[in-house]
């Protein structure tokens, strides 16, 4: 029988996404659809004393100018606003809700027309009056006023008295600026009026059952009455993971007008939503001469709005790393007038492991070690924090693999010592980490007898390739052909799913299609048993598998019972079985995936211009069930790598507390030309012990430890260290 | 983007016809500027006079050697036209190093000359700028301006302009012909181009009621020695920090002649006279190439965070003069530079 698990198979959504067949939020029809333009603050924080909406209502084609004044009802406790991932603690931002202004950018009228020109032009005619208030969005300006929030991570010993005593010392301030996830979907909700107060909500998200619960919630409707639906997203990185402000705003549209309404905010206005926050990130190194850690300190301040606490966990991934006798770990929030920080791809991990893993660098430099060396001086075979052993832990072999596929022990150690032409050539490495989870979730199969098979889930695609995996799993666990299998997603009436995010989506997904897939086979097992001189009559359920569209003894191959005849002995035509996965429970290990990242960057010795030439990416994260959508999600990993290590940034004036590069022209991405040689290799990592497919996920951990593998070629090629993101020409000139 | 009227035009003289009888309208050819322009509110033009059907796309040999260039010719179609590759490979090299592929076939020769600056605070309407709005304030002064220039610059304005191709038609001396009321006229490259001085809002001499109708280039194209080096913060698809034309002409070891044009540098292409007679008679080494940069660079001034042009501008010229003197162009494919 064809396996299809760990097969390069091509995506099952490909044709329907290269032909436009495929539907985005801002694609879907309705009957008399209304267009909504959203107007934004022009100022940072303060309130609004006036608002005249009269120029936008006189707009032939204009139906309508929301604000604060005049919405329809939402709800008005924190609590109800409060979204399956939004932070513990705080106010959710409330769109439209009154007239307090709390970040520039944030939207304070809604303009509903006939057509989106018509909307987007009468937005521009409304005239907003503030009353001004002062206001930071300065992170190094609100350093001092930074507090601590709590972390799992857990000091241990003294590591101040341990540094001052060390032998070998390294202490450095890093950066990392603001930056913003851009998926090239733009955020979109088109809001369908079924009638009798039932909407069907299209959105851009990664949990459309989070944004279900959430609009019952802020609107007050009964859980039937709204249904909420994504099959495609096209690309979200985190930024949809909370339900965004312009589904809350296409509803009250809908709501007001009583028809369909669309939204669709411009790539500027995207900039008023979620973000990587900027960070100052502290490390201080001590070691003995051997290259062991005696003390360990790694502080950071990551920003946050004045109304939310958002915190994601910077300090804490060196303890699952390296062994240190005394480590220490503070991370604190500074509060801005901006909207709330929010998850990006490996949120604290690609900000705080830049900073650890340029640290070590810099710390092999002081010890004269080979910085591979060093981190295998160093290596951890327990979570430092819990004192753990991982269910597994292939980095080491992600080191060797890595460094051999890069040609690692050619380099020579001193800095501007390798050269091409008028180029300094520099190769620097990294480590990467995040973390192995997996979450409860159901799905529905709906096995029919001509041997087809439809697999229900909430769950969305991000683009990940998620329908591709689940494709390929229930294949083999239902032992039908691939193009057997319809994978339907994105629609918050089907089996529960949690938002697509923290790179559990594989295993949880896999799992929950086993378990269903093992009712199904249960079933088809006690039909054949009915049959007439069965060959299965004395099978036990463990000892059957499903394979090419029948039901065969594991035991004696010859004792067979298709699908279609099993089906037929109950004189039904379909199996609908629904499942929820599980998993044991373990508090005995730590689970993880981990990188090794290999640079080389050629940088003009006297222009300063970088390109960053080959990247050797190795990664140990237990099963793959795709090599080539896993593949795919490293490289674009490793891309975005380049650009967190390059050219990222969103930049402000502060004077303004404006984003002055809310647009993709001015906030650089790397385009083709800035995109080398990039190898991905996946090192075997056999796991039986964080679920039984031994499957980590790969969705974070690509990024991680790039941006530093860079930074630390930089400083190998030139000898200049440069610690502030992102690594620009003029620095390396400087 | 604020409601306008759209008209088409049957021929040069119609269309200048059409534009003098409304001064808020505006031409419009391939609109790659002014489209974005436009749904920022930044332009908000009453009427947009289509050209990009005049008879205005044909590139002609001119009977002193030189070379016509209608205005509506597609960026593209100039970069890659034979003689343009054969004669001014520095004007095809500096078109390949702006935008995008996709933009540059849509972008016209003329559109090239009359785009606007790149300054966020010129397209940010919520923020002070005098370009936008004389007498507002510049906010890129104390502002965000990495982007900006170090010469040439006002009180009132440091804006750059962002054209590649109009830095190599500078440097080949080309002739902009325009067509107005009162009949045709010809502006020679270095004066079509303004600095911002105390009317920022006004980027070139280009009189409201005219239109560019062609670029004509001279007979000498430097086709032997010539280099565009382009620097800016990504590898490809990004305005310039510095970009820098260079053109030579070599006799023995010396140089006979000299041309010399900066991008991402000024309010205008920026070309130094003064720098490029210096060049005129010397040997074709670092010596001679790095006194023009300082000749070119004399006046040239920071603000917060475009200080480092200086020194880059200094760094590239004598770089790009010498690909121009070893006859090793930068390759607007390959990104490593020579």
């Amino acid at each position: 029988m064809t396996s299809y698990i760990g097969t390069a198979t091509s995506r099952v959504d490909g044709r329907a996404k290269v032909t436009g067949e495929a539907r985005y939020a801002g694609e879907f029809k309705a009957i008399r659809l209304a267009h909504a333009a959203v107007v934004e603050s022009a100022i940072p924080k303060g309130r609004i004393s006036r608002i005249d909406t009269g120029a936008a209502r006189r707009v032939a084609g204009v139906l309508d100018v929301l604000t604060h004044e005049n919405r329809p009802r939402m709800a008005d406790t924190d609590k109800a606003w409060k979204d399956d991932v939004a932070p513990e603690d705080g106010s959710p931002f409330r769109p439209l809700y009154d007239d307090r202004i709390m970040f520039s950018g944030q939207p304070i009228a809604l303009v509903l027309g006939e057509d989106w020109e018509t909307a987007r032009y009468a937005a521009s005619l409304v005239d907003i009056q503030y009353d001004k208030q002062d206001f930071v969005t300065d992170l190094r300006q609100q350093h001092d006023q930074a507090f601590v929030v709590e972390k799992p991570d857990k000091p241990h010993g003294d590591a101040d008295k341990a540094f001052a005593a060390a032998s070998v010392r390294h202490e450095a301030e890093y950066y990392i600026p603001t930056e913003h996830h851009n998926p090239m979907e733009l955020f979109a909700s088109t809001v369908v009026w079924d009638g009798g107060g039932k909407l069907t909500v299209y959105d851009k998200t990664q949990g459309v059952q989070n944004v279900q619960r959430y609009l019952c919630s802020v609107f007050d409707k009964a859980p039937d009455d709204l249904r909420v639906i994504s099959p495609y997203v096209g690309g979200a990185f985190g930024a949809g993971l909370r339900p965004q402000y312009q589904v809350v705003l296409a509803t009250l549209g809908a709501l007001a007008l009583r028809r369909s309404v669309r939204l669709v905010l411009t790539r500027q206005q995207m900039y008023g939503l979620g973000y990587r926050p900027a960070t100052i990130e502290r490390l201080a190194l001590g070691a003995s001469a051997n290259g062991t850690l005696d003390a360990l300190t790694h502080e950071a301040i990551a920003v946050t709005s004045q109304f939310e606490e958002f915190s994601r966990n910077d300090t804490g991934w060196a303890a699952l790393l390296y062994k240190s006798t005394n480590a220490n770990y503070v991370h604190k929030l500074a509060r801005l007038d901006l909207p709330t920080s929010s998850d990006m791809r490996a949120p604290g991990a690609a900000t705080g492991v830049y900073a650890l893993e340029c640290a070590m660098d810099e710390l092999a430099i002081a010890l004269k070690l080979d910085p591979v060396e060093l981190r295998l001086r160093c290596y951890s075979d327990r979570d430092q924090n819990e004192d753990l052993p991982y269910t597994s832990k292939a980095l080491r072999e992600c080191y060797r693999q890595g460094a051999e596929a890069f040609g690692w022990k050619a380099r020579k150690a001193e800095p501007r010592s390798m050269r091409d032409g008028s180029d300094l050539v520099g190769w620097g490495m990294a480590t990467g980490v995040w973390e192995a989870l997996q979450m409860p979730m159901a799905v529905r199969i709906v096995l029919g007898a001509n041997g087809h098979a439809e697999v229900f889930c909430a769950a969305s695609d991000i683009g990940t390739g998620t329908y591709t995996i689940m494709a390929q799993v229930a294949a083999d666990a239902l032992g039908l052909p691939i193009d057997n299998i319809t994978i339907r997603l994105g629609d918050s009436t089907l089996p529960q799913a949690p938002v697509e995010g923290g790179s559990w989506m594989a295993a949880s997904t896999a799992h929950a299609i086993a378990a269903t897939a093992e009712e199904i086979r249960g079933e088809l097992l006690a039909l054949a048993k009915r049959i007439k001189d069965s060959p299965l009559a004395d099978a036990r359920p463990e000892d059957v598998a499903l394979a090419d569209g029948r039901l065969v003894s594991k035991l004696d191959a010859s004792r067979a019972i298709s699908i279609a005849d099993a089906m037929r002995s109950g004189a039904i035509e379909r199996i609908e079985k629904e499942k929820t996965n599980t998993f044991a429970e373990d508090k005995k290990h730590a689970r993880n995936t981990h990188s090794a990242v290999f640079a080389e960057v050629k940088v003009d010795e006297q222009l300063g211009v970088i390109r960053v030439t080959r990247v050797v990416s190795a990664v140990a994260a237990g099963r793959i069930l795709n090599a080539k959508t896993a593949h795919s999600q490293i490289m674009g990993s490793v891309v975005w790598g380049i650009g967190m290590a390059l050219h990222e940034e969103t930049v402000f004036d502060h004077r303004f507390g404006r984003i002055m590069n809310a647009n993709i022209a001015e906030y650089h991405v790397p385009v083709n030309a800035d995109v080398h040689d990039i190898k991905v290799i996946f090192v075997d990592e056999p796991d039986d012990l964080v679920n039984p497919m031994g499957i980590k996920g790969l969705g974070e951990i690509g990024i991680v430890g790039v941006a530093a593998a860079i930074a630390n070629a930089v400083y190998h090629a030139t000898g200049k260290r440069i610690r502030d993101l992102p690594i620009t020409l003029d620095k390396v000139m400087r | 983007m604020i409601p306008f009227h759209y008209a088409r035009a049957n021929d040069v003289a119609d269309a200048v016809r059409m534009i003098s009888a409304d001064p808020a309208a505006k031409f419009i050819a391939g609109g790659t500027n002014l489209v974005d322009l436009m749904k920022e509110n930044v332009e908000r033009p009453s009427r947009l006079i289509d050209i990009s059907r005049l008879p205005l796309d044909t590139i002609e040999p001119t009977a002193d050697g030189g070379l016509r260039i209608g205005a509506l010719v597609p960026n593209s179609d100039l970069a890659y036209h034979p003689l343009v590759e054969q004669r001014y490979p520095l004007l095809a090299s500096a078109i390949l190093a702006g935008a995008s592929a996709q933009l540059r076939n849509m972008a016209s020769t003329g559109g090239n000359l009359l785009q606007r600056t790149r300054c966020a605070y010129f397209y940010d309407t919520v923020t002070p700028c005098n370009k936008r709005e004389p007498g507002s304030g510049c906010s890129a002064i104390g502002g965000i301006n990495r982007i900006h220039a170090i010469l040439g610059t006002s009180e009132n304005c440091i804006a750059t302009h962002p054209s590649d191709m109009c830095v190599a038609l500078a440097a080949l001396d080309a002739r902009v012909r325009v067509t107005g009321p009162a009949g045709e006229r010809a502006m020679a490259f270095d004066d079509f181009h303004r600095l911002p001085g105390d009317t920022p809002q006004t980027d070139t001499n280009l009189l409201p009621d005219e239109i560019v109708t062609a670029i004509e280039l001279p007979a000498l194209g430097f086709a032997d020695n010539y280099s565009y080096l382009k620097i800016r913060d990504r590898l490809s698809y990004a305005f310039a920090l510095v970009s820098i034309a260079a053109a030579l002409e070599l006799e023995g070891g010396a140089i006979k002649q000299a041309r010399l044009a900066l991008g991402g540098v000024a309010h205008k292409p920026w070309r130094n006279t003064a720098a490029e007679a210096a060049l005129r008679g010397q040997r074709a080494d670092q010596a001679s190439f790095s006194r023009a940069a300082d000749i070119l660079l004399r006046d040239a001034k920071g603000y917060e965070h475009n200080a480092f042009k200086i020194e880059l501008a200094r760094r590239g010229i004598i770089r790009t003069l010498t690909q121009a003197a070893q006859a090793t162009p930068q390759s607007q494919y390959d990104k490593k530079i020579r």
